[in-house]
């Protein structure tokens, strides 16, 4: 039984990692329609930038302040110079566009940063959270960070005016151009706001799969099945989403015999496909109702 | 961020492409043929060896097409037919000793009903979540084929070594008369080429066919093609077993060609690989699969070439010129030097 509560703490702690990257996505599937599948590396190339900024001496949290910012910066400039120009192509090449950006952080890192494998800090200590054994302080303060999140992004999005301006930008583009929202640089912000809550995931997680340019590649497929799992148009729902996953995969893990860790994947896949087959909008997502 | 998620007329994931549009002229068909027959006579055996795996991969585009371009449906996917095509020949012709020509309508076959099959829960999904759903195909595919179960035919992690096929007899003889001889590997290319052309009439005939139609019905607006009588559920399923049927016969040859089978060569690298040959060849375009196929072939050996330690960002950046000069790929270039073609007769 121990084991069991264990595994399903260690579940939630990693599945908050994985909704964080949920989150990124979500925000940029609002803005877009469309997962992009560079967001990992995005995230990951932010790490390694907090990382040299400690290097250099600064304290932990004066490097994720910097971060955050030159993150958000990234997003932004990457939408406007990259992504804006394709925004009349078709969707397809979009995602060979998100594919080119994938290819390009991922080799850019190795040069600067190479592929050794380093340590990366945790703010948070790793004694045992509250002299519990299941579960470390670290631990806690990913769940508590995911949860953080979360409710600043429901606070912004529900009571600010920008917000409200993004929300009516990403669900009826043309009437909220006719009154007067700049539509292109909300997606612009949401880009920004997505490689911004990318970089935190990417900080929270380095601790634990330690910091290498190929970190991201496992965290981003959990980060879309959490997604697609939540329902692609709920934050709440990617929230919800990343901690299943992330209980899912530990159980899968420990209780079906024969299931390594090489296997774990496959089967949180299988069984995410099998509830998508119930409820294809995700568990929490809206059905997307079309007009003939 | 409760949004009204009502759309008037959704947007196509991909733009239609006329049934005419989605093949060549004769003309440019014959020069096509032309090349690829001649080009082997005059260059090493490696090169003719990379010019098989262009036709393999071809084939492989070719088959996403019919699915992504034809009826709508997209697939990360690509890889595990691919595998399991790869995987039939290779135990054919290794444990039962069969002949390989002969293995490749069997790795058809079987995958035609795995795709199939697959393409039954699929049919509920679409979007991204048929992507996610072909993507955990993907992934899962090499992990399956390491289980210890399957390791007496598969070889497990080792996988399996594929005999080279020698130039049969009678065309060495007829060549002898000539004072000629051909290479093993010749002689493969000439075989792959002679399917790969096979499957690509079928694959035209297929598109302009009843079926074609109905496929394309279904891209274009799933609600009205039912309206109309389409059953979408058989058609949808039907394009997902004949994709991975023309994926398998690839992946067969493409076994029969690098003379080896394991599980790390069929990972979701390679249906990322296979997307993007047919986004580059151009979505819907059946010629194209030739043109994407090149460019996943040649373009990371090019970018290695310039500069080794960047080889990826390389990549990346050229792939960004190809999408930003031709967002439709290689049809694009195509449809532009038609039309400069035609002004020129014009006159």
């Amino acid at each position: 039984m121990d084991l069991f509560v264990n595994q399903i703490l260690a579940g939630i702690a990693t599945g908050a990692i994985y909704g964080c990257m949920a989150l990124a996505l979500v925000m940029i599937y609002q803005a877009i329609d469309n997962l992009n599948f560079a967001q990992g590396e995005m995230a990951m190339f932010s790490t390694f930038v907090s990382w040299q900024l400690m290097q250099w001496g600064l304290p932990y949290w004066g490097a994720f302040v910097i971060t955050l910012v030159l993150s958000f910066v990234g997003g932004v400039v990457i939408e406007r110079a990259l992504f804006k120009p394709l925004a009349k192509a078709p969707i397809l090449t979009n995602v060979a566009g998100f594919i080119a950006l994938f290819s390009i952080l991922n080799s850019s890192a190795g040069l600067i940063w190479d592929f050794t494998i380093k340590e990366y800090p945790t703010p948070f200590g790793s004694a045992p959270f509250l002299g519990s054994q299941l579960i470390s302080t670290h631990q806690a303060g990913m769940i508590g960070v995911t949860v953080l999140l979360l409710i600043a992004l429901y606070v912004f999005f529900r009571f600010t005016r920008i917000g409200l301006a993004m929300r009516a930008a990403a669900s009826v583009p043309e009437s909220a151009r006719l009154v007067g929202i700049n539509t292109s640089w909300m997606i612009a912000l949401g880009w920004g706001m997505a490689a911004a809550i990318g970089s935190i995931a990417g900080m929270l997680i380095a601790p634990v799969v330690f910091l290498e340019p190929n970190m991201m590649g496992g965290v981003l497929i959990y980060g879309f099945a959490a997604a697609v799992l939540g329902g692609l148009n709920s934050p709440f729902g990617a929230v919800i989403g990343g901690f299943l996953v992330g209980i899912f995969e530990n159980l899968a893990g420990t209780y079906i015999p024969g299931v390594g860790n090489e296997l774990k994947l496959p089967i949180a896949l299988a069984l995410i496909v099998t509830v998508l087959v119930v409820k294809p909008a995700g568990l929490f997502g809206r059905p997307i109702v079309k007009r003939v | 961020m409760a949004a009204v998620q009502e759309v008037v007329t959704e947007a196509p994931a991909i733009d239609a492409v006329p049934k005419r549009a989605m093949t060549l002229s004769a003309g440019t068909t014959l020069i096509m043929l032309a090349l690829l027959l001649l080009v082997p006579l005059f260059v090493k055996n490696f090169i003719i060896f990379q010019l098989t795996m262009l036709l393999v991969y071809g084939l492989a585009v070719l088959a996403l097409n019919i699915l992504t371009g034809g009826s709508g449906q997209f697939s990360l996917g690509q890889s595990a037919f691919y595998a399991v095509g790869a995987y039939t020949s290779a135990i054919l012709i290794e444990n039962a000793g069969m002949n390989y020509a002969l293995t490749l309508p069997v790795a058809g076959f079987v995958c035609f009903l795995f795709g199939f099959l697959f393409g039954l829960p699929a049919l509920r999904l679409s979007g991204v979540y048929l992507a996610l759903a072909t993507f955990a195909l993907a992934t899962a595919m090499p992990q399956i084929l390491k289980l210890g179960y399957f390791e007496a035919w598969t070889g497990g992690v080792q996988g399996l070594v594929v005999t080279k096929p020698d130039t049969p007899d009678i065309v060495q003889t007829v060549l002898a008369w000539f004072h000629l001889k051909m290479s093993q590997d010749m002689w493969f290319y000439y075989f792959a080429l002679a399917v790969t052309i096979a499957i690509y009439i079928l694959s035209v005939n297929l598109l302009r066919s009843r079926s074609g139609r109905a496929f394309m019905a279904i891209r274009d607006n799933e609600i009205a093609a039912s309206a109309m009588g389409v059953d979408v559920a058989l058609y949808k399923t039907l394009a997902f077993g004949v994709s991975a049927a023309i994926t398998g016969i690839a992946g067969g040859l493409g076994a029969i060609a690098v003379q080896f089978v394991a599980p790390d060569g069929y990972t979701i690298t390679l249906a990322i690989s296979l997307f993007l040959g047919m986004v580059v060849g151009g979505v819907g375009w059946l010629p194209g699969s030739i043109v994407g196929s090149a460019f996943i072939i040649f373009v990371p050996n090019i970018a290695e070439g310039i500069s080794k330690g960047l080889s990826g960002a390389v990549f990346g950046v050229i792939l960004f010129i190809v999408i930003f000069l031709v967002p439709h790929g290689a049809r694009q270039v195509a449809m532009v030097a038609q039309h400069l073609l035609g002004r020129l007769k014009k006159r």
